[in-house]
């Protein structure tokens, strides 16, 4: 099976002007399937779901799969009215991202992608998924390369792995916003200061080391997480995917850079040390702590 | 039925505690990595599991197992063999996360009770109703992340009874969905059955402060008249653009006695009390004042008050003396 590429749905608030020309750019970028939608906070509101979908339509013209995400925590009525409209557009596959909408996707009798923060830890679960119309999934972000391999010796078949391989890391989601709480200003009136931190904002120790990134409700790594030097073990897992999580500058070198190493090129692993937006990390690929790196060359 | 009492029991001295001074319900574990609080001297084998469950049975009261983490793939069979050994041992429920597990559970102990774990992370009642619909869950306990008229409308649109958090250790994140700890230590809750473990802990007198570290990074330093708190990760000082604060949140515990009697006008069928961890004492007085309030509620919901006393006890167990509302409370937020 021939690897290949995909953009994750964009984690932080961008305006939407920014939005828009970050996608218009990767109309043309090697990427086989883009995912859509606000998957952290409601209250972001640049892009609603008609303006997703138009943008779905254009993307879709262009050649690429689109893919709806659903949002990642959900808290009240109006959350789960939008996650409905999803699992009804009629035309685009929809990534659930927690059973809440697995079971609307179910219902409207839909294939779906199943996406990391559904926690499939095991086979079983997996085999939960596929038996309800899972065509793809993601396993958690945590997930080593020997637990992920164990999993997939003991999987059903016919389910797409698609793997978490650059940006970020997504580690956890709170009823409190912290960037907000950074300002002290309440999450109900937060003047959408996410605005101003299109890479999320740093969080270091009480000695200046990068630890974490705040990005609204969701707390990430402030490393980054690159498997660009894993391509061999990803291929030997039959992993269909690589995703990549979009960041604010230097989106096209990223997804150059895995294209190359996808087509075979030599890439030295540490190639995209200067576009990252913090240190690299790769620690949990290697059954260590997240903020290792465990190969000093490749972060 | 509403509002039943559900305590910790981290060993046997610790069931007891709770029995004698009024559970309605406790929750243990195994002693291993097939529950949350997998701590090393905690949780019970099997000849002790059977015991608690004759100490509480024979007075009434019941007996939940947490098998609250993921299997591995590799361990299979140590989770389904723990579901077995609940079935055996005659537990009153097993408190599940994974989809999988339950699938198991149900297939081959259709008679077994099962409640949806915090872990599982399910904050919407159509994930709850997914669970219902496919294993029969009976209850689901919700993370702390939701406000009461949010957790009110869940009630509302379930058949499955809910259990909320009422005391205890405050976790900011929506449970089973928090990788903090292993991105820092390499175990998490969801994988290894731990938060901020205490092994990768480390304590350091320094010329400015003594220092508390999580596998190398620098949580918190304390001043010569601060209180020192147990290094969890969400809890510790760091810098935002060159502000030093608790970013995430204080080291705060969760109480919620002043909401009792909103909790039992809408329905909540089980608060729970969280501390595996803690002590055999600590148990008995949580549980003691827990069981005066909840019978307080029940007369005379209307004209309920917490007792200062009853919060002055509480404090005086909670981490960092203080306590919070949390989610339940918009303002939190």
């Amino acid at each position: 099976m021939h690897m290949n590429l995909s953009l994750g749905p964009l984690q932080y608030y961008w305006p939407r002007e920014d939005i828009l020309a970050f996608y218009e750019a990767a109309a043309s970028w090697p990427v086989a399937r883009v995912y859509l939608g606000e998957t952290v906070c409601f209250r972001r509101h640049q892009m609603r779901l008609p303006d997703w979908l138009e943008l779905a339509d254009r993307l879709a013209a262009a050649g690429k799969e689109v893919v709806l995400s659903s949002q990642i925590l959900i808290e009240a009525e109006p959350e789960l009215k939008v996650v409905r409209r999803l699992a009804g557009n009629g035309r685009f596959l929809v990534e659930a991202n927690e059973w809440g909408a697995v079971r609307l996707l179910v219902k409207e009798g839909l294939p779906f992608v199943a996406g990391y923060t559904l926690n499939v830890y095991n086979h079983e679960t997996l085999g939960v998924l596929a038996d309800v119309g899972a065509k793809r999934w993601l396993p958690p972000v945590e997930m080593s390369r020997d637990t992920l391999a164990a999993l997939l010796a003991r999987a059903p078949a016919g389910i797409e792995t698609e793997v978490f391989a650059y940006g970020k890391l997504p580690l956890a989601y709170s009823a409190r916003c912290f960037t907000a709480r950074h300002y002290n200003l309440p999450k109900d009136d937060c003047q959408f200061r996410c605005l101003d931190h299109p890479d999320g904002l740093l969080l270091s120790t009480r000695e200046g080391e990068p630890f974490l990134t705040l990005n609204g409700i969701q707390t990430q790594s402030a490393g980054v997480y690159s498997l660009l030097g894993e391509l061999d073990s990803l291929r030997a897992l039959d992993v269909a995917t690589l995703r990549l999580s979009p960041q604010a500058r230097h989106m096209g070198k990223v997804v150059e850079a895995f294209q190359a190493a996808i087509a075979g090129e030599r890439v030295a692993a540490d190639a995209l040390a200067r576009y990252m937006p913090g240190k690299p990390v790769d620690g949990y690929w290697h059954g260590r702590a997240g903020q290792e790196c465990a190969k000093e060359h490749a972060c | 039925m509403p509002l039943d009492l559900v305590c910790p029991a981290g060993n046997l001295m610790s069931l007891k505690a709770a029995v004698d001074h009024g559970a309605d319900a406790v929750y243990m574990g195994f002693r291993d990595n097939t529950n949350a609080r997998a701590f090393p001297g905690l949780n019970f084998d099997e000849a002790q599991a059977a015991e608690g469950l004759r100490y509480a049975h024979d007075r009434g009261r019941r007996v939940l197992l947490a098998l609250n983490t993921y299997p591995q793939p590799d361990n299979w069979p140590r989770w389904t063999q723990a579901i077995d050994s609940a079935a055996r041992l005659g537990m009153d429920a097993v408190i599940v996360a994974d989809a999988g597990l339950m699938r198991y559970a149900v297939k081959n102990h259709p008679r077994l009770r099962l409640h949806l774990s915090v872990q599982g992370s399910a904050t919407s009642y159509e994930a709850i109703n997914f669970y219902r619909e496919h294993y029969g869950i009976q209850r689901a306990v919700l993370p702390r992340v939701l406000s009461l008229p949010q957790v009110e409308n869940v009630v509302k649109n379930t058949e499955v009874e809910i259990e909320l958090f009422g005391f205890g250790g405050l976790c900011v994140m929506v449970e089973g969905r928090c990788l903090l700890s292993s991105y820092c230590t390499g175990e998490s809750p969801n994988s290894a059955g731990v938060c901020s473990p205490a092994k990768a802990v480390q304590w350091k007198e320094t010329p400015t402060g003594l220092e508390s570290r999580l596998n190398g990074v620098l949580l918190d330093r304390y001043g010569k008249d601060e209180k020192a708190g147990y290094p969890t990760l969400c809890k510790g000082r760091f810098e935002v653009a060159g502000e030093t604060y608790y970013a995430i949140e204080e080291p705060t515990s969760l109480n919620t006695l002043d909401l009792l009697p909103e909790m039992l006008a809408m329905g909540i069928a089980a608060i729970k009390i969280e501390g595996r961890q803690r002590s055999p004492a600590y148990v008995a007085q949580v549980t003691r004042v827990w069981r005066a309030a909840i019978d307080a509620v029940k007369q005379n919901a209307d004209g309920f008050k917490a007792m200062p006393g009853w919060h002055a006890e509480l404090n005086k167990l909670s981490e960092g003396q203080s306590h919070t509302l949390g989610a339940y409370h918009r303002p939190w937020k």
